[in-house]
């Protein structure tokens, strides 16, 4: 099995390859199966090498020499070892749900467009296999570049409309700047340790300074606010909602805002030996959490509300990571990968049913019409507040718990996070699913429960979103239970938590828990029967127009530079630049109208032409000092 | 200073006097006039220099055909004073100091040049100018260009013959 | 007399011809111009065939070295008073077609 590490990757290439050459002769049906295909035995694959690693342990395959000079040795190679064939099979396993859920979501595309969605789609999960799959930084920043690049393009999708235009441009951009970081990370730690290979990285970290480590982890973390929107670098992610839901689905719930959380967790050696950038994490971390749950309770686009529920549930992955629970990170990432993803897809499917309407203001009491979708998203919601015994609440405690240990004060706002969590997700429920519907007419007619391709996918990922927790169960509850932790050990090396007395324990559990259900039942009963139709004022205005944030980085960053790029065009390309080379041409044509009337056809001035010829002739070839002393002494 | 070298200055001074009045004079009738004093100064230097053959045939051709020939067409066109077409003043200028400038560049070649040091013209002896000596030169060693120069004579009046015939 | 007093003489005869050449209008004046410009070179070959006889004569006492500078000078008076017959003949007939003996009406090589 090992031998078939290559194809992980290659496969999905292949995909994005065919359908994207082909996707003029290629009909919706071989697209879909194309598609899906490949993504399917990349997923069989992938099942394969977890048992193996979890048998025998990791497998790195070295394939060639990438960059081989005097002094810097990089080989092109695959780490498969726990922590990557986790990601691997998250990637593929729910990218294969979506791929199937898109089959029907974007049936109304015309062929080609459908075609070039798959491909994109396929390379998207390419690039986010290299990442995971890469045996040093540098294939690592392969695939992250390069899911930069697909979330351009997917955001961008529907490119006839320049406003998604405009959010694919600043989601990219805005990757680029934290990828700025992320470089300058890595050129550290190539100047310092001369090698960007996992192995040989962890076991020369200790001859890294302090001062080297806190670099280069701060730097690589700027890397990762940018990819995994933490703040300040988040803005992207609600904008990038302009995608197709499945689009926001896959990469800005699951997996591509996940890149950075595996990277720090990947790093976590040279992580924990920096308490600057441990402290760094945890209160952006926690920052983050509370600026984009405080703006969620006050959104009214079905898909916004989930993006700010992203931005705020990464923040919770980095806060574990900030805190050292690197485990526990990862394991909300496996979760939060089920639980968004279904919320997600749940909201195309209420989209599509509305007939591409998004505001929930006028949704409501689809219960009735869509029962699937309604059940499932139910599930979704109880899982990311979390409640027992759904997935998020024990990857939620789990991080909540190593806060506690670290500092109180983290967990005190970690729990005020999470209560504004399910307030604001019962809230987009309730508005929703419950109370009667606000819609038109047509709209009411229109309404029906979407076909099997999605609702399939919906139900596999609120089956995983319910059992999906049972692997992590803290030892508190069942002693040794915790599958999760010992299937990490390899790689999560510095998981050094203090140990709470079990009393303890089960009262923050209970504490958080507590917290969810009252903050659901308020949301319950204030938004079932009256939704908030008018526009909110005062501080709901502040909140609801995100903090304002956007405008301040508009006024502060994107004008000015606009206002200096527009100088550079104007003055200095147009008037500089062009000025010099048209003036070059012009001062030709000049000169030469000038130069051809010498051209006068009077032989008289031919003549004196002559004259002159001969005596700069002369004094050109018989240059020796005489003739310059003897005019001299004349003069 | 004795006699030949008063006699070369005077003559020289003549030459280039007169050269210099062709250039200025308005009426071409005096250019013409000033152009044979400056013949008889030429023939002048060369008698001094014992050429006697070409002085005379100097006088006789140059000063005596060519020079009437000149006078003989400016009256044909009644050229004078007023209907004499002046040159823009900078062209004259210009005209002017271009040879001046080359005047200098020439005599300071010649100042430096190392072989004309010591020579010297050998004036009035030496029998080369007489004309027996110049005949047996010229019928003996150059007696082809001599034919071939009649044949040329009678090319040119041909030509002229033809380009003033009025068809 | 010192061979430079002849050069500088002719030297200077040569160059008032060239200004001549240029300064002028008239055509005639031009082609008499170019005369003064021929004898100052006939000038100059005679003072050099004298020259090369008084070198030659400080040598080798009786001889006729010399003689072809004052041939050449023969030769050129001969080519010259053919040149101004046909030279004379055109500007007569350039005077019947333009009534005028102005150069600057030879501008047909502008175009």
């Amino acid at each position: 099995m090992s031998q078939l590490v290559y194809l992980v990757p290659l496969l999905p290439l292949a995909g994005f390859l065919i359908n994207g050459l082909l996707r003029k002769s290629l009909s919706k049906q071989a697209v879909s199966i194309i598609g899906c295909g490949v993504i399917l035995i990349a997923f069989l694959i992938s099942l394969g090498l977890f048992f193996q690693v979890k048998a025998n342990g990791p497998i790195i395959q070295t394939y060639f020499n990438f960059i081989d000079i005097k002094g810097l040795n990089i080989p092109f190679s695959f780490q498969v070892d726990a922590l990557s064939v986790l990601f691997m099979l998250i990637i593929t396993g729910v990218g294969f749900l979506i791929h199937v859920y898109s089959t029907s979501y974007m049936h109304e595309e015309s062929t080609p467009h459908f075609a070039r969605y798959f491909s994109f789609l396929n390379l998207f999960v390419f690039s986010m296999l290299l990442l995971v799959m890469g045996g040093n930084y540098l294939i690592l920043f392969l695939g992250w570049e390069g899911v930069g690049l697909c979330s351009y393009l997917l955001i961008g999708y529907w490119f006839k409309n320049t406003d998604y235009n405009y959010a694919a441009k600043k989601a990219f951009i805005m990757n680029r700047i934290g990828d700025v970081g992320f470089l300058l990370g890595i050129f550290w730690l190539v100047a310092k340790l001369g090698t960007l290979t996992y192995g040989n990285v962890f076991a020369a970290a200790g001859n890294l300074s302090a001062v080297d480590v806190t670099g280069i982890t701060i730097l690589l973390f700027i890397g990762a606010t940018g990819k995994s929107a933490q703040i300040p670098l988040y803005t992207w992610l609600p904008d990038a909602m302009a995608g197709p839901t499945p689009v926001s689905a896959l990469i800005h719930a699951a997996t591509m805002v996940t890149a950075g959380v595996y990277m720090i967790a990947r790093s976590n050696i040279l992580y924990s030996m920096s308490a600057v950038t441990e402290n760094v994490i945890a209160i952006i971390g926690i920052a983050t959490v509370l600026l984009a749950a405080t703006i969620a309770i006050k959104q009214n686009d079905i898909k916004k509300v989930l993006a700010y529920s992203t931005v705020s549930q990464l923040g919770y992955m980095f806060l574990g990571l900030g805190v050292g629970a690197y485990n526990g990170a990862v394991f909300h990432v496996m979760t939060h990968a089920f639980f968004k993803a279904l919320l997600f897809l749940g909201a195309g499917s209420v989209i599509h049913a509305m007939g591409n309407e998004q505001d929930i203001r006028k949704m409501g009491g689809l219960r009735k019409y869509m029962p699937v979708t309604h059940i499932t998203f139910l599930l979704g919601c109880l899982a990311i507040s979390g409640i027992p015994p759904f997935s998020g609440f024990f990857s939620k405690d789990e991080i909540l718990a190593a806060a506690y240990a670290k500092n109180p004060v983290l967990w005190v706002l970690g729990v005020a996070g999470a209560a504004l969590t399910a307030f604001y997700m019962f809230r987009l429920y309730a508005t929703t699913f419950l109370g009667s519907f606000r819609g038109t007419h047509d709209q009411e007619h229109h309404l029906h429960e979407s076909p099997g391709a999605i609702t399939l996918p919906l139900i596999a990922l609120a089956i995983l979103s319910l059992i999906g927790g049972w692997i992590g169960i803290p030892a508190v509850m069942i002693p040794d239970a915790n599958a999760f932790h010992h299937f990490l050990q390899p790689v999560i090396t510095t998981e050094a938590i203090a140990e709470m007395p079990h009393a303890t324990e089960w009262l923050l559990m209970a504490v958080s828990v507590a917290v969810a259900v009252i903050a659901i039942l308020i949301a319950l009963g204030k938004f079932t029967k009256r939704p908030e139709l008018n526009e909110p004022q005062g501080l709901g205005g502040f909140l609801a127009h995100k903090w304002y944030i956007d405008e301040l980085y508009d006024a502060v960053i994107v004008n000015p530079l606009n206002a200096l790029a527009g100088f550079f065009k104007n003055i200095i390309e147009k008037s500089g630049i062009d000025g010099i080379v048209n003036g070059v041409g012009r001062f030709i044509l000049y000169s030469s109208r000038q130069v051809r009337l010498v051209q006068s056809g009077q032989v008289g001035s031919y003549i004196l032409f002559m004259v002159l010829a001969i005596i700069v002739l002369v004094l050109i070839w018989i240059n020796d000092g005489y003739i310059y002393t003897y005019l001299s002494k004349i003069f | 200073m004795n006699v030949i070298q008063v006699l070369f200055w005077i003559l020289s001074a003549m030459a280039l006097v007169s050269a210099l009045m062709v250039l200025l004079s308005k009426n071409p009738v005096h250019s013409v006039l000033w152009l044979v004093a400056v013949f008889f100064a030429i023939s002048g230097h060369y008698i001094l220099l014992n050429a006697q053959f070409i002085a005379i045939v100097n006088l006789i051709v140059y000063a005596g055909a060519i020079m009437v020939l000149f006078l003989f067409v400016i009256m044909l066109m009644n050229l004078n004073k007023d209907t004499e077409p002046q040159k823009n003043i900078w062209m004259k200028l210009a005209g002017a100091i271009s040879a001046g400038c080359l005047l200098m560049i020439l005599v300071s070649l010649i100042k430096q040049a190392p072989e004309l040091q010591a020579k010297t013209a050998m004036m009035n002896e030496g029998g080369i100018g007489l004309i027996a000596n110049l005949g047996k030169a010229l019928f003996n060693t150059y007696v082809v260009p001599f034919e071939i120069s009649s044949i040329l004579f009678l090319s040119a009046m041909v030509g002229a013959v033809v380009i003033g015939k009025k068809d | 007399m010192p061979i430079q007093y002849y050069i500088y003489l002719s030297l200077a005869l040569f160059c008032i011809g060239i200004a001549g050449v240029l300064t002028r209008r008239n055509a005639i004046i031009i082609f008499m111009s170019v005369e003064l410009m021929l004898n100052a070179v006939n000038l100059l070959l005679v003072a050099f065939s004298k020259m090369h006889h008084a070198v030659a004569t400080a040598v080798d006492k009786v001889n006729n070295v010399g003689t072809d500078g004052q041939i050449f000078v023969f030769f050129v008076m001969v080519v010259a008073a053919a040149e101004v017959s046909v030279g004379l003949a055109i500007i007569v007939m350039m005077y019947r077609n333009a009534h005028s003996v102005d150069v600057n009406f030879l501008n047909r090589l502008k175009n």
